[in-house]
């Protein structure tokens, strides 16, 4: 088991290295090959893991390979931790991380960096199957900042491109104000509970939750909620939620394959997956339950109405990670973890999916983004169009489909949760997310009428070259359509209510909303009759008929209502002038200063007072004591007569 | 021994090295004239390892003298030297002008 584990891990790592460093020798059908077989090793043997602990009856393993060092106690290690939630998440990394690379082949087939991108995306899955697979908040921290990398250097993969480059540092720059968070989370844990490793930090919560600790004098905080708050803010970053969500909409500039595979399916969930396996803190503090709620509720209503006025194809998908990663985080703060991992399996699936089809498009489009431009692309790429209709049904939560099942199960634990425990918190939650199934299927809609309905409006020259993308693209299009489609009907019983996670995570029994949710459930064919007697449904649908009927049956009034509603569409064109403020205010902020430490402190007391001033002074001192030596001989040689007298007098009359 | 004592020798030798050392400072003019001071005050000295060397009945003080004679004569030979040089390279023996090493 323990080398099966090893081999998930490093097989992408070897050919990542193999790819990076011998990509010039093996060429590029080699750089493809040897990361496709390791990728695709991996796979099957997550799925090996995932079967043998589901359906074998395996037990959840936490172990240690390798003991990097020991200092003062605190031990410092690599080690997996293969339980139900890392082994689904496994599967989820590996399956989605594959299908990329096989559509990475049709994607990047003339790009000049091809053994490099196959290097990156290789070296991305390893880092986040150590984050998955970690035991303790070390290995957690470098899988969390190695994605990040891997991250930073697929965004800026077009390294020529100015925007690209903007775009990456500021993913860089805004990631680091969350790990700031996270990594005082992990010395709080280490400062509270003395350790590292998962297991014996849960083992002690108990006992953290009943310490405080005066971040500021004379105001006490609970020491869970610091812990679990601090830990949460890295989670902003990672997981884009507002208002550290800027930097993801501009990850866009990356290639697509990367913007489907971490910056929808795995990367960004690394968050939600983060707080889930750190149920037993969050369980403990209804205050970081609470903060968590109200930043996934913004998050998922405000984010969703950006993708309504986005023109760019990618953008829009980009606006509706961020939205869907908002409902994971309120499934997270109603204690509905299962929920959570749930959205995030199927969201992995259809939103890989439509970025893969959005992609498609693009190649088609030769390289256009802006669907303005597009339209009628029906006829043209049909399995593009089915596929990207099976994704953006399953995006809006279409009764059957697997984003159905994981969306309207969040909304109504969020329900259960308010319903149980009142307060405006879980209100204001519960309307976000109710209100955002209409958004969502509003924007999913207008995208894909003007993509693939309605009139032609590229130029004749992209008109007369379109044609359905290569077998290498549609592939796995139509492979990542089948769990869209389908994965909610076996999943949804035992994910949910069937304690399929075990002890992986934990929930207070007096959050019981996935329980209370799971006694009106009876079979996934049920769960739809259920949700035809509740509100989503219908907002879902009335969402595609609006979109419909605005983009599609009459253009001219989306261009009518955005100049009725100018100042709001000017507020969302703008993204709630987000990057005007943290631009105007952060930025300038720091480089004010910046500036007023550089012309005051290094200016003028470093180099002014003790750099100079050292010189000056010891200038002036010896402008001074220079007359001493006048060079003349006598002054010497009767200073020396005074010396010796004067010692000779002092060991006479003193010694 | 009835008139002279240790201490009449030892007077002397203050004086002379009092001279001496007066000379150096009050001489501003010529670099001999410093030499001789020199000298004087090593004849000084050789005074007392003479009149101690009689008085504690111990002949190692007057070889000791012998050697500083030796050393001295040396040492104005080198010295003597050093201000033909001098002079050749400045054409002037005059203290007040060697000033080189003021600060």
């Amino acid at each position: 088991m323990k080398a099966m584990h090893l081999t998930i891990v490093l097989a992408p790592l070897v050919a990542a290295i193999v790819a990076g460093v011998f990509g010039r020798r093996i060429g590029r059908a080699g750089a493809h090959w040897v990361t496709i077989l390791a990728v695709g090793l991996s796979a099957v043997l997550s799925l090996l893991v995932l079967k043998h602990l589901v359906f074998d009856g395996g037990e959840a393993q936490n172990y240690t390979v390798y003991t990097w060092a020991v200092t003062d106690g605190l031990r410092m290690e690599v080690g997996f931790l293969v339980d139900r939630l890392s082994a689904l998440m496994m599967v989820v990394v590996t399956f989605v991380s594959l299908m990329v690379h096989v559509y990475t082949i049709g994607y990047m087939h003339d790009d000049p960096g091809y053994q490099r991108f196959f290097s990156y995306i290789s070296l991305f899955t390893f880092a986040m199957l150590m984050l998955v697979m970690s035991n303790n908040f070390l290995q957690l921290f470098f899988g969390w900042e190695a994605v990040g990398l891997v991250s930073y250097l697929l965004i800026g993969f077009w390294y020529k491109k100015p925007t690209a480059i903007v775009a990456n540092l500021k993913a860089f720059l805004v990631n680091r104000v969350g790990d700031f968070g996270f990594i005082l989370g992990i010395a709080a844990v280490v400062a509270f509970a003395g350790t590292l490793d998962y297991a014996e930090t849960f083992a002690q919560a108990e006992r953290i939750a009943g310490q405080e600790i005066e971040i500021f004098a004379a105001s006490p905080w609970n020491a869970m909620t610091v812990i679990c708050i601090l830990l949460f803010i890295g989670a902003m970053g990672k997981s884009a939620q507002a208002p550290l969500h800027v930097w993801l909409p501009d990850s866009m500039e990356g290639p697509t394959p990367i913007s489907a595979l971490i910056h929808a399916a795995t990367m960004v969930t690394a968050g939600i997956y983060m707080v889930a396996r750190m149920s037993p803190l969050y369980e403990l503090s209804a205050t970081a339950l609470g903060f968590v709620l109200i930043i996934g509720a913004v998050t998922a209503f405000f984010m969703g109405l950006l993708g309504i006025v986005q023109n760019d194809i990618k953008r829009v998908v980009a606006y509706s990670t961020l939205s869907q990663l908002g409902y994971m985080t309120v499934a997270l703060g109603a204690s509905a973890y299962a929920a959570g991992i749930f959205h995030l399996m199927t969201h992995a699936f259809f939103k890989a999916l439509l970025f893969l089809a959005a992609g498609s498009v693009i190649i088609a489009m030769h390289h256009q983004q802006d669907i303005r431009r597009m339209g009628g692309l029906r006829k043209y790429m049909p399995v593009t169009y089915w596929t990207a209709l099976i994704g953006s049904l399953a995006l809006i939560g279409f009764p059957g489909t697997a984003g159905f099942f994981s969306k309207d199960a969040l909304i109504e634990a969020v329900h259960a949760a308010w319903v149980q425990q009142g307060g405006m918190a879980h209100a204001i939650a519960y309307w976000s997310v109710l209100l955002g199934v209409f958004v969502t299927a509003l924007y999913s809609f207008r995208l894909f009428f003007l993509v693939f309905h309605g009139e032609e409006r590229m130029d004749a020259a992209t008109r007369g070259h379109l044609h359905e993308s290569p077998s290498v693209v549609t592939v796995p299009l139509i492979l990542l359509a089948i769990p869209s489609l389908l994965v909610g009907w076996p999943a949804i019983g035992p994910l949910l209510f069937g304690g399929f996670f075990g002890d992986a995570i934990r929930v207070a029994p007096e959050h019981g909303a996935l329980a209370a949710v799971g006694e009106e459930f009876h079979g996934p064919a049920g769960f739809i009759l259920h949700a035809f007697g509740g509100p989503a449904v219908y907002l879902a649908l009335a969402g595609l008929a609006v979109a419909w009927y605005v983009w599609l049956r009459r253009p001219a009034l989306a261009a009518q209502a955005s100049e009725r509603l100018s100042g709001l569409y000017r507020l969302l064109v703008n993204k709630y002038y987000a990057d005007e403020l943290y631009q105007r205010v952060f930025a300038a902020g720091g480089r004010g200063i910046g500036t007023v430490l550089w012309k005051a402190g290094d200016e003028v007391v470093i180099d002014g007072v003790l750099v100079n001033g050292t010189a000056r002074g010891i200038g002036r001192i010896a402008a001074v004591v220079r007359r001493m030596q006048s060079g003349y001989l006598y002054h010497y040689a009767f200073a020396m007569v005074i010396g010796l007298t004067a010692l000779l007098g002092w060991m006479l009359w003193a010694g | 021994m009835s008139g002279i004592g240790l201490q009449h020798y030892l007077t002397l030798s203050a004086i002379l090295f009092s001279l001496a050392v007066a000379g150096i400072f009050i001489n501003r003019k010529n670099v001999i004239l410093l030499l001789m001071c020199i000298e004087l005050m090593l004849l000084a000295v050789n005074f007392n390892f003479v009149a101690f060397s009689r008085y504690v009945g111990n002949e190692l003080g007057q070889i000791f003298v012998f050697f500083i004679l030796t050393v001295a004569a040396a040492e104005a030979a080198i010295g003597l030297a050093i201000l033909v040089v001098l002079f050749r390279s400045r054409r002037s023996i005059d203290v007040e002008n060697m000033d080189a090493m003021k600060g």
